[in-house]
């Protein structure tokens, strides 16, 4: 292939995939590191790259701490009782102790968020959220990151993670493509923090043929964070907690600000409240400490939000579906009325499109709601990811091993979607994250840790080759057969991309089986995975745009197989409404108060599972609220 | 849901292959124009809607479950600073004329440039502090959360 070979040399810093942890990422990391050499390598245009390039209406995470709203500690109480106790505490009261920062700062750079004209404060949707005017959002951070790089490179799907040949576990930059020249690009770099997102499209989306697209998390989210860490050999965790949303049927518009700030609730097909006829049974599968709803009523404490899942997809089952949005009550106000719809316009646009489409206005009729297909990504209401440090003075020794939001690959950084047991950071606390890893990125520089680091012409060539291999495979086969896309010695990215939704769905617990599965089904299911990963070596590409989506799907599939490992190993069933495991339908926690731990190896594709043990720094009672300053 | 353009009104200007997240507006070689190569990866996020200089571009409903006669047009304004909806129903009782504003600065003026300002304090590195901070996040003379400063300590009873 006559693609040229572009090398990119002495970056100190690399940030793998500029979304919201990438931003946070290079602005941050020009702070710690004026004079260091860094570069941002995206496969898109950072202008509007990631799961926030269309815009978001709220900020999901912020404390308020100026306003005396609230501490870090009550987030993390928040985000753990809403996980069933599965989160990395350390992690997660760490980017609590410093989102505030991030967003004052995002309002400094132009970000309109509404606020409270009484209190002065910024406009809450619920206690976490606040309200902003987000169309822009991404535009807004990625001018502070692109300020801060030294370079930034659009359109560069990064495949591959390099290794440092001199020193066993620790990297030495990215390989990847330019989606438009088709050039192969080498990054060599002392650290990398890797941002490359979550996962869309791993099983079988609801929507079909033309909209298949249409799916709630971006479909251009390819788990190549986790592909990209798992490859290298990184330790991840929580990868069984994927997350199946409760959204507006079709369109998958947030219901947030609806519940939160709007007020609106929902019933079923026939009026009726439905939801809290499913908890006493659904009590005895969780326990007591899980779901009690009188003191939740009492205290404010909130239900899991898998649980309330939980209710809806019994309520459906029951034949009672489907479940309705009640916005008919709220939206007789044309102030939220219109608030209702810029939440859409302002990150959905598809939802306002459907229900122009169909004639649906909520003003004179509810919405219909359902739950989604299963999604894998770590900064929204799961805890995918790899397994990071914690920051020092916080986390205990299991959790500590010298710089914040590293993984277990030395100089490998992870942010957002990338690091694990830290949900509810959203798109704030993900920027965060990217500025705690770049400030230990730097430290890590700093301390000498990435000395004589060395990467070998052989291993650059052997990913060169491995890159190309699907045009080589089309141009080898493609006129063996006259035409179309049937061809005995190739799939092409679509079709792997199909069968790997099929597998996840009916083996490991998509929409289409109700989110079911069992320990005989996942074996089967990684029977075929394997198998599905030998004909993944023989994905064909007509063109560099092919390329790109046989890499997706490479990534994907990398993903997957980890989720499927995942599930596999935690024998219970912790987070009804996200999956159910028939096999141990009672969330376990005796034997299963862990968080779990996978490492893949490199050499050999295998799986090891552990226990890691849950630590919790933050008690259960609630302090009354901090005094307001203002 | 899925773009598609309209043949007389676009250029072949590239904007809008520049911005597509999903690598889906290409020109077509032949009629040099733009069109959507992939519409089952597009997730009508309106960027490349946003991004054409002729508003050559539209987008029409999923065909799976969304019917024809509908329109969800937009204009973003960087120097204004706005962005502007209109929402139009297939059964033309409802037309929405919707606005919003986009930024509060004149556009990219607010970024700080880090390599420019005062560099970090050994005493800062050696903290958890990130930049601008603590001033950003309290606002008030009070410095970073730590585990003791707000009287916490790790929890008995770890258990694997
Ligand atoms: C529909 C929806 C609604 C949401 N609502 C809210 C909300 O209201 N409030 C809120 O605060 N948060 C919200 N979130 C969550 C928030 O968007 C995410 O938490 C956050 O964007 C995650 O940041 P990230 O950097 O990990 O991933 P992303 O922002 O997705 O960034 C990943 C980046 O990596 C790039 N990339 C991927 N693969 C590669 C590769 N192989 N090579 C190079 N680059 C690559 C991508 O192009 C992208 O730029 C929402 C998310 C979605 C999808
Ligand atoms: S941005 Fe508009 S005018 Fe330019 S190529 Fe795309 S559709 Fe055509
Ligand atoms: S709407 Fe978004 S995904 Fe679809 S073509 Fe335009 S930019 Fe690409």
């Amino acid at each position: 292939m006559s693609y040229q070979t572009i090398i990119e040399d002495d970056i100190d810093i690399l940030v793998v995939g500029a979304g919201l942890g990438g931003t946070g990422a290079a602005f941050e990391a020009r702070y710690w590191g004026q004079d260091k050499k860094i570069v941002i390598a995206e496969k898109a245009n950072i202008m509007r790259s990631g799961a926030v390039a269309q815009g978001l209406y709220a900020i999901n995470c912020y404390m308020g701490t100026r306003f005396g709203e609230n501490n870090p500690e009550d987030h993390v109480r928040y985000a753990r009782i809403d996980l069933m106790g599965m989160v990395r505490e350390d992690l997660l009261f760490d980017m609590a102790r410093h989102v505030d920062s991030a967003v004052h700062n995002f309002e400094e750079w132009g970000l309109p968020i509404m606020r409270n004209e009484k209190k002065g404060s910024f406009l809450r949707e619920g206690r976490w959220q606040i309200m902003i005017h987000g169309e822009s959002y991404k535009p807004i951070v990625a001018e502070a990151a692109k300020k801060s790089a030294d370079k930034v490179f659009n359109r560069i799907c990064v495949t591959h993670l390099l290794m440092d040949e001199s020193k066993e576990n620790r990297v030495a930059g990215a390989v990847g493509f330019n989606v438009r020249t088709g050039n192969y690009h080498v990054f060599k770099s002392k650290t990398v923090i890797c941002g490359a997102g979550g996962a869309s499209n791993i099983f079988k989306p609801r929507s079909v043929g033309e909209g298949a697209g249409r799916v709630w998390y971006a479909p251009w989210s390819s788990g190549s964070a986790y592909g990209l860490m798992i490859q290298a050999g990184a330790k991840m965790t929580q990868m069984e907690n994927r997350i199946v949303l409760a959204r507006f049927k079709d369109g998958y518009g947030p219901v947030g600000a609806y519940f939160l700030h709007l007020k609106t609730y929902t019933q079923n097909a026939y009026g009726e409240e439905y939801e809290s006829k499913w908890f006493p049974e659904l009590q005895k599968m969780v326990g007591k400490e899980y779901l009690d709803p009188e003191v939740s009523h009492r205290t404010h404490r909130p239900i899991p939000t898998c649980l309330r899942n939980h209710a809806i997809i019994s309520e459906v089952n029951a034949g009672r579906g489907p479940i309705h949005m009640v916005t008919m009550e709220a939206f007789q106000d044309p102030h939220l009325e219109e608030i209702g719809w810029h939440n859409f316009l302002g990150m959905t646009v598809g939802q306002a499109v459907l229900w122009a489409a169909t004639d649906v206005d909520p003003k004179y009729e509810n919405p219909e709601l359902t739950t989604s297909e299963p999604y894998v990504m770590g900064s929204h209401a799961t805890g995918c990811g790899a397994w990071v440090s914690g920051p020092e003075d916080v986390s205990p020794p299991e959790y500590f091993w010298g710089y914040n939001r590293m993984t277990t690959v030395e100089g490998l950084f992870g942010a957002g979607d990338a690091a694990g047991g830290t949900p509810h950071a959203f798109s704030s606390g993900s920027f965060t994250e990217g500025r705690l890893a770049a400030k230990a990125a730097c430290k890590y520089i700093d301390d000498g840790k990435a000395a004589g680091i060395r990467v070998s012409d052989a291993q650059i060539n052997r990913r060169k080759e491995e890159i190309y291999k699907p045009l080589e495979t089309y141009s080898v086969y493609k006129n063996e057969v006259v035409a179309g896309s049937v061809n005995p010695n190739f799939i092409n990215p679509r079709q792997g991309l199909d069968r790997l939704q099929k597998l996840m769905d009916e083996y490991c617990g998509g929409f289409g089986v109700n989110y079911m599965t069992n320990d005989k089904l996942l074996n089967i299911g990684l029977k075929k995975m394997f198998i599905l990963g030998q004909d993944l070596e023989k994905v064909a590409a007509s063109d560099i745009h092919e390329l790109l989506r046989a890499w997706e799907l490479k990534h994907r599939f990398l993903t997957s197989e980890s989720v499927f490992q995942h599930t596999l190993f935690r024998k219970e069933t912790r987070w009804p409404g996200y999956y159910y495991r028939g096999d141990a339908m009672k969330l376990d926690d005796e034997n299963w108060h862990v968080l779990t731990v996978s490492r893949r190896d490199p050499k050999t594709g295998e799986y090891t599972m552990e226990k890691a043990p849950l630590y919790h720094l933050v008690g259960d009672v609630e302090k009354a609220p901090p005094e307001s300053h203002h | 849901m899925p773009t598609f353009v309209y043949m007389t009104r676009c250029d072949g200007c590239g904007e809008c292959v520049d911005i597509c997240p999903s690598d889906i507006m290409h020109i077509d070689k032949t009629l040099r124009r733009a069109y959507n190569i992939e519409p089952n990866m597009c997730w009508e996020c309106y960027s490349c809607v946003k991004a054409c200089p002729h508003h050559a571009i539209d987008v029409r409903g999923y065909a799976d479950f969304a019917p024809l006669g509908h329109s969800v047009r937009v204009i973003r304004d960087e120097e204004k600073g706005t962005i502007a909806w209109r929402i139009k129903f297939r059964n033309g009782k409802k037309d929405m004329e919707l606005l919003a504003p986009i930024t509060t600065k004149p556009w990219g003026s607010a970024t700080p440039d880090l390599a420019k300002v005062p560099a970090p304090s050994k005493e800062m590195r050696d903290s958890q502090l990130l930049f601008n901070e603590p001033k950003y996040i309290r606002m008030d003379d009070g410095g970073l959360h730590t585990l003791q400063s707000n009287g916490l300590e790790i929890k008995k009873g770890v258990q694997y």
